[in-house]
């Protein structure tokens, strides 16, 4: 058995240190790519999400490299997310590729159901071993995360432009080669040390929100490289939702104390949001709202074209941006989105809320 | 003076006019409808609602304008769920918040929750609803049984083969039951969201298009629940979407019947709960082999191009007739 996932952002990296330690043998999709993209979208139905369109592509360059289990999230509606691994497999079949499919469904009464289906792909592990693998799997995911709040911090102030990203990229390859959680601190010391040696300016800097669907937002290919690109425009930028949150909220039912998580989100959308509507559209208004609160500079809501929940969020934005008093741009992101609108974009908003403080970025 | 309420002609009006409009006759209140889809009804919906939002949610927006004015209460249910472990779509959940932000000077909302998810019955729904308007318990119950009643019967009709707007005449019109029976020529399912398919505007006649041109047509609706259930549940997974088990269960019910000779997918552009059960019902249609055709529903949609496609769609069945048995017209 050979194990692929979809790619979403660094999420790999845990992924593949979960199963590796249990002893799976991984197929890492090749990052995504343009050519991910063009072979996704030839494939999927026009309407599909974007991500869809992304994992089927992933799936189609990792079965060229021999995959041939699927292991991904399911989830039980009303956004497509939850009936995607059904769709792509039935498109798959029609391709000609033999995939097996294991689908986690997010666990409806007890994380035993998740655990369960992680021990279907290592066969013989023992329980005692699978949770130990799903610990190492989820404090990749935390170290990961600590490194790119690092690095959002450090982006618009380093001293030269472009090595915040070096180091990043440094420090991430001390995290990524651990094969053992006993090995992973003094990884972790590494790399924070790489991060550390980055030299910085004082100087002034906006602080903006990043709210919206997840995959778009943890996916730096389908988003553009947004934080970098707001670094780089002066912005400190910070993601409504990391990986560890992420896994904390929907795998393992919140269990993880200390964590900022969904529900805060949630409890302060309303009385723009009243209700969820399924993926993240309540915790993008939410957490648009608690920005606000924090005296953030402005907000940037991402979403797939056609992304349901996004677009009701996106639909009571405007009012409260204006009650709130705290500028939103919402970026809408498929398959034909350029570069260069984008940039123009962004500058135009960094510009809006950079006068609106009085300050020179 | 006796209250009006609103009720939008939108969404999921023709699946539950009936059970509303008595619910709300029987506690005394009297129930406006907004007029048929016109096109000032959909340019008013398409500039008070944003781009990126779909074309049925925009038109409902447009139902919802036509009333405010007309009425002193709108009922905008929030259609959280309508079925155990199924949803609509993320937009009806969060509909009554699109429209409080996005239209100013409207009359009060009523927008209770009907979610069904974990529970079986509306009852709570329609005491919340009731309440808004009388304090008499069983007042609210009596009216909640009749309308229980009155929507039996009009899905009964619907079984028959009436569609919504012939069947609520029935209802409320007193018109006699019969169905003109449709011409000698092929049969049609068509498959689609009931608020695209039975709109004539918005899908520019499509039903009586057909009609006139001889064709028996058919619809999930016209199939018991109970069936359409049966054959949803050939899928791999339980579909968490009430509409999509409709025009799946359907579709996989009229393509394995002899009686039918094409079927017609109607999607809103964009849709996209559509985009997922389209892909999985164009790939059965193309496995099995019957004639069929999808139509995508936009704003823009030009009729003479979806004049033009109908005519061919029609014009392959009958040359099909000729054909040797299990050969695919695409
Ligand atoms: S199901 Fe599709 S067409 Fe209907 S409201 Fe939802 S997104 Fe729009």
């Amino acid at each position: 058995m050979k194990v692929t996932f979809p790619h979403m952002g660094h999420m790999w990296i845990c992924l593949a240190a979960m199963l590796e330690y249990l002893g799976v043998e991984v197929v890492v999709p090749p990052p995504t790519s343009k050519r991910t993209l063009t072979l996704g979208a030839r494939h999927a139905p026009e309407f599909a999400c974007l991500p869809l369109k992304l994992n089927l592509g992933n799936f189609i360059e990792a079965a060229e490299r021999g995959a041939d289990t699927i292991l991904m999230a399911g989830g039980c509606g009303p956004c497509r997310f939850g009936y995607y691994a059904q769709v792509e497999h039935a498109i798959l079949e029609d391709l000609g590729y033999n995939y097996r499919l294991v689908v986690m469904e997010p666990p409806q009464r007890h994380v035993g159901e998740l655990l369960s289906k992680i021990k279907y792909i290592t066969g013989h592990s023992s329980w005692w071993e699978v949770i130990r693998g799903i610990r190492f799997g989820y404090q990749k995911a935390r170290m990961v995360d600590e490194l790119e709040r690092q690095a959002h911090y450090l982006r618009p102030r380093e001293s030269h432009r472009g090595s915040t990203d070096k180091a990043f990229q440094r420090a991430l390859q001390e995290i990524i080669p651990v094969k053992h959680p006993r090995d992973l601190p003094k990884a972790a010391e590494r790399a924070r040390k790489i991060m550390a040696q980055v030299a910085i300016k004082p100087r002034p800097v906006l602080r903006v929100g990043i709210v919206g669907e997840i995959f778009t937002l943890l996916e730096p290919f389908a988003n553009h490289d947004l934080e970098r690109k707001l670094g780089y425009l002066g912005v400190q930028a910070d993601r409504s939702i990391y990986l560890s949150e992420w896994i904390n909220d929907h795998l393992f039912l919140g269990l993880v104390r200390g964590l900022r998580s969904r529900r805060e989100a949630c409890r302060a959308a309303p009385p723009y949001l009243n209700h969820f509507v399924g993926g993240h559209g309540q915790e993008t208004v939410g957490s648009t709202v608690i920005y606000a609160r924090q005296g953030y500079d402005g907000v940037i809501q991402l979403l797939p074209f056609t992304c349901m929940p996004e677009i009701v969020a996106h639909s009571v934005l405007p009012g409260l941006s204006n009650e709130l008093d705290i500028p939103t741009l919402t970026i809408t992101v498929d398959e034909q989105s350029g570069e260069a609108g984008l940039v123009t974009r962004l500058e135009a908003f960094v510009d809006l809320l950079a006068r609106k403080r009085g300050v020179v970025v | 003076m006796t209250l009006k309420v609103g009720i939008p002609r939108a969404l999921l009006y023709y699946y539950y006019l009936p059970l509303w409009r008595t619910f709300f006759e029987a506690l005394g209140l009297e129930v406006v409808i907004s007029r048929p889809t016109t096109k000032t009804i959909l340019e008013a919906g398409l500039q008070n609602s944003g781009d990126d939002v779909c074309l049925p949610v925009r038109l409902a927006f447009g139902h919802v304008l036509d009333l405010k004015d007309r009425v002193d209460v709108l009922f905008l249910p929030r259609l959280v769920s309508i079925a155990r472990r199924e949803y609509i779509c993320p937009k009806f959940l969060g509909f009554p918040d699109m429209v409080r932000h996005g239209i100013s000077g409207l009359p009060p909302l009523i927008d209770p929750n009907l979610n069904l998810y974990h529970r079986d019955s509306p009852y709570p729904f329609f005491f919340a609803l009731g309440r808004n308007f009388t304090s008499n318990r069983l007042a609210i119950y009596l009216a909640y049984r009749r309308a229980v009643h009155t929507q039996a019967r009009y899905v009964q009709l619907l079984e028959k083969g009436l569609f919504p707007e012939q069947a609520l005449a029935v209802l409320y019109q007193g018109v006699a039951e019969g169905r003109e029976p449709g011409g000698g020529g092929p049969a049609v399912a068509v498959i689609g969201h009931p608020y695209n398919i039975y709109d004539p505007y918005i899908s520019m006649n499509l039903l009586s298009r057909l009609a006139r041109n001889g064709v028996r047509v058919c619809s999930a609706d016209n199939l018991p629940e109970t069936l359409v259930r049966e054959q949803a549940a050939r899928l791999p997974k339980h579909l968490f979407w009430s509409l999509g088990q409709r025009m799946i269960g359907a579709a996989w019910h009229y393509l394995q019947s002899p009686d039918v000779d094409g079927i017609i997918h109607v999607a809103s552009f964009a849709c996209g709960p559509d985009s997922l059960t389209g892909e999985l019902i164009s790939r059965e249609v193309r496995r099995r082999g019957k004639p069929f055709l999808n139509l995508t529903l936009d704003e823009h949609s030009a009729e003479a191009g979806v004049v033009t496609r109908l005519e061919a769609f029609l014009d392959m069945m009958e040359r099909r007739q000729f054909l040797p048995a299990g050969e695919s017209v695409q």
